[in-house]
């Protein structure tokens, strides 16, 4: 009974591996529900930036380093085996690039992500407000063997994940709010290294990685046509240490992040099941990251598997 | 049809966080967390007559004669062990399974960690210049030491050499008044960290924990009151586990500082303290560069860092003489103005762009940068984790580790001779196209210090293990190639660095030798 689902995940999974990190926004994190047997694929590019940084609390730039420059493209893929489930992976190729000093970049594939989206409730509440709660599972694991121990070059960190997430989301007539909270488990990592030292030295290759909480919140308008929102959200690493002063940062290290931003999508009417969108993210605070200003924009196709209903909604309209 | 999908679904998730939460324990252990006890294969009951490094005689420093086992004193000192052992927590009986491990290795083990902690560029000041921590204010940022590795190989060597010559004095009274542990007086009392036959009349351990604390004037002075706190449990868990009477304790700690501080009063008179040198020392590198039609070496930081310690190379070496680090200086690197170096020069872009992943892992492994252990703890901690299944006594430890770490620092002072004769500019200094795959070292290319340590590292070492001596050779080379590989080193750097560093390594091999622990 349970097998022959988990391979039809996994077979899923394998079709949608060639997909992505970049907009993670766009689907795992809002309230909106694929078509029945619809498969929405999409390509983004992501072009995220810094020039300052936190290294513990300090705030500050690094003549060494100049910008910090990591782009990604990626393919993603998102299925809806019914209207209240459905799988969405994603797989970026990422390239990292620094301005200044001698350190040289760093590129390749990153990490397949995947999600398990069901919409568990709904609910109207009145003639034109909808309550919906989603519960979410997913993971990542790297693909590639890349380094770790490179930061702020490292494409990755290269830790395996599972991560739960609980969205609830509100919509009155075209506004609409989402609010989520995720915990995310991360793996050990293994580095090339026989010996570190985070406030200890520590004998061995194996690198402890604190899980993370991350809460994102978004509201804006929600059509056929258009999705035009705000966000906001904070990533916590429960655990981890400072970088100290003039060291390099370490993958262990307790990332903490702050963000605000905008994000639109516009679906075409002429061509059926074609969207384009852009974001814009910027760090407001941060500890042991870079004060990264982000910005991506993507293209996303729908393929209709139902030809019965070839008038089912579309993704962005699962809540009218 | 859906409400089945929903159950799975439902299902699929709680298996996800099912198997999230068993992923959930990812505690991790050290290699050496869990090591026996130390039982050595052989006593080493003759080391009281080893060659000692600075100390002229083994009875230098007088160490009392014990009181009889069977005086009111020592009957106190059973009483007091006794009581220990009726109360032990989980906590100190944890101290006593470390420090039974070995002394030699545990204090090497905080060596290595304290050098990693304490091996971080000073950050620049507004004006674009850089602070030099001092020793004589040392908690002010920048904290004193910046461990590097000059800095770093000159500590270990200290502390190896000032704990080899303690122990020796104390094999020394060992055999002199032969005053057994006190598990062999009192049959009542625990042995909690294994038996040997060795006396315990000065106590080795806490001969070890004195020297070593006593050293920490001299190199680490910020951590004087964190390794007094390791000092307290090395020596508890001695008389807690029955290995060594209080008044075994107190006898070697004594000893172990008295011995100490004659290798302090030599570091302070090493010329380690000028190695800093002074801007016009810094510029004239230059202009000697510039007088012998060479382009100098610019540091590839911003704001531009002094180079790193340009006067080590006229520090005092325990094993190479002042003429010896001139006779043993190779020839010079290719000019910078021939078309042999612009060869070296492309071959270095070429390399880092076709590194390979197995080649940056080597890269990564060899690193030693920046918060690290550097080179010198590097090979100490092969040395280490090789010597644990060697079994020897505390005494041989010791030596061994005198000698690695002597090697390293006269590696350190050749190296860094060498490296401010010819002032040679690293790769990305001739063409800023090269991106390097690790930190490009603040001080000139030639010879590389990787090659040297590792060299000298491989050749005593090899001496020590004649069985894994093809193994330190081959990780040598790859230390070695990964500074070519990752772009901060031309070819002829490590090929020549590693010949130097293997004759360095080989002054150390005389001595071994001969100073009566293998004969």
């Amino acid at each position: 009974m349970k097998l022959p689902f988990t391979r039809r995940i996994l077979t899923l999974l394998a079709l949608l591996l060639t997909a992505c990190q970049g907009l993670r926004a766009q689907t795992d994190e809002d309230a909106i529900m694929m078509g029945k047997y619809d498969l929405c694929t999409g390509l983004t590019y992501t072009h995220s930036s810094w020039d300052y940084y936190w290294e513990g609390t300090y705030h500050r730039n690094n003549y060494n380093l100049g910008t910090v420059k990591t782009q990604m493209v990626s393919l993603m893929g998102i299925y809806g085996i019914t209207r209240h489930l459905a799988v969405v992976a994603n797989a970026p190729y990422v390239w990292t690039d620094a301005t200044a000093g001698t350190l040289h970049g760093m590129h390749g594939i990153q990490d397949l992500s995947g999600w398990l989206k069901w919409e568990a409730f709904r609910q109207k509440i009145g003639s034109k407000g909808v309550f919906s709660l989603f519960a979410l599972a997913g993971g990542s694991v790297p693909l590639t063997n890349y380094l770790a121990d490179y930061l702020p070059l490292s494409i990755g960190l290269h830790s395996r994940t599972a991560s739960g997430r609980i969205i609830a989301d509100y919509q009155l007539g075209h506004f609409f709010a989402t609010a989520s909270g995720t915990y995310t488990w991360r793996s050990n990592i293994t580095i090339d290294e026989q010996s570190y030292y985070t406030t200890e030295l520590h004998l061995t290759n194996q690198v402890q990685m604190p899980n993370q909480m991350a809460y994102n919140f978004r509201t804006g308008y929600r059509s056929n046509r258009w999705i035009i929102e705000a966000l906001f959200s904070d990533m916590v690493t429960l655990g981890g240490f400072d970088i100290r002063k003039n060291d390099m940062p370490f993958p262990s290290n307790k990332m903490n992040a702050t963000m605000a931003g905008a994000h639109v999508k516009y679906e075409f009417k002429a061509i059926k099941g074609l969207s384009l969108t852009a974001a814009g993210n910027y760090t407001v605070a941060g500890r042991n990251v870079g004060q990264a200003t982000t910005i991506d924009a993507g293209v996303f196709y729908i393929f209709d598997f139902n030809h019965k209903s070839k008038t089912a909604e579309t993704p962005t309209l699962k809540t009218k | 049809m859906n409400m089945h999908i929903h159950i799975y679904a439902f299902r699929f998730l709680s298996i996800l966080a099912l198997t999230a939460m068993l992923a959930c324990n990812k505690s991790i252990s050290n290699a050496t967390a869990s090591l026996p006890s130390l039982t050595p294969a052989n006593e080493d009951l003759n080391a009281g007559s080893w060659k000692t490094i600075l100390l002229t005689r083994p009875d230098t420093f007088a160490v009392a004669a014990p009181a009889a086992t069977t005086s009111p004193a020592y009957a106190a000192d059973l009483n007091e062990i006794k009581g220990y052992q009726a109360h032990l927590t989980s906590d100190q009986l944890g101290q006593i399974k470390y420090w039974s491990a070995g002394g030699v290795l545990r204090w090497n083990e905080t060596m290595r960690e304290l050098v990693a902690k304490y091996n971080l560029p000073p950050y620049q000041l507004p004006n674009g210049t850089y602070p030099i921590p001092s020793s004589t204010n040392p908690f002010a940022y920048p904290l004193f030491p910046f461990s590097n590795p000059p800095y770093a190989a000159r500590a270990y060597a200290y502390v190896s050499a000032a704990q080899y010559d303690a122990l020796i004095a104390c094999w020394h009274y060992k055999t002199l008044y032969n005053r057994g542990a006190p598990y062999t007086v009192d049959s009542t009392v625990k042995a909690l960290a294994g038996k040997t036959s060795l006396p315990s009349y000065p106590s080795e351990g806490a001969v070890l924990a004195g020297a070593t604390a006593e050293m920490m004037q001299l190199l680490f002075p910020d951590e004087i009151a964190s390794i007094q706190t390791k000092l307290q449990q090395q020596e508890f868990s001695l008389i807690a586990s029955g290995a060594a009477a209080p008044s075994d304790v107190t006898a070697g700690e004594a000893l172990g500082r008295q011995v100490a501080d004659v290798f302090i009063a030599r570091g302070r008179a090493d010329n380690a303290g000028k190695a800093v040198g002074t801007p016009s020392i810094w510029a004239s590198f230059v202009t000697t560069a510039e007088a012998n039609n060479q382009q100098p070496w610019i540091s590839l930081e911003t704001p531009a860092r002094p180079p790193m310690l340009p006067l080590f190379g006229a520090v005092k070496g325990f094993l190479v003489d002042s003429a010896a680090v001139v006779s043993l200086r190779p020839g010079p690197p290719p000019s910078t103005g021939s078309d042999s170096m612009k060869a070296d020069v492309q071959a270095a872009y070429n390399t880092v762009k076709n590194a390979t992943r197995e080649q940056l892992s080597l890269v990564q492994f060899w690193a030693d940068g920046v918060g690290t252990w550097t080179p010198p703890g590097h090979w100490d901690y092969i040395a280490a984790q090789d010597f644990i299944g060697q079994n020897y006594s505390e005494v041989r430890w010791a030596r061994n580790m005198a000698l690695l770490n002597m090697a390293e620092m006269d590696a350190g002072i050749v190296c860094w001779s060498i490296k401010y004769y010819y002032f040679n500019p690293r790769p990305s200094d001739m063409d800023p196209a090269i991106r390097t795959l690790t930190g490009v070292p603040n001080f000139p290319s030639y010879v590389s210090g990787h090659a040297m340590f590792s060299s000298a590292a491989a050749a005593i070492l090899g001496y020590l293990i004649p069985a894994r001596a093809q193994a330190y050779a081959t990780m040598a080379q790859q230390a070695a190639d990964s500074r070519v590989w990752s772009g901060i080193h031309y070819s002829i750097d490590c090929t020549t660095g590693a010949t130097v560093g293997q004759n360095v390594g080989n002054y150390a091999v005389q001595r071994a030798m001969i100073d009566g622990a293998d004969q």
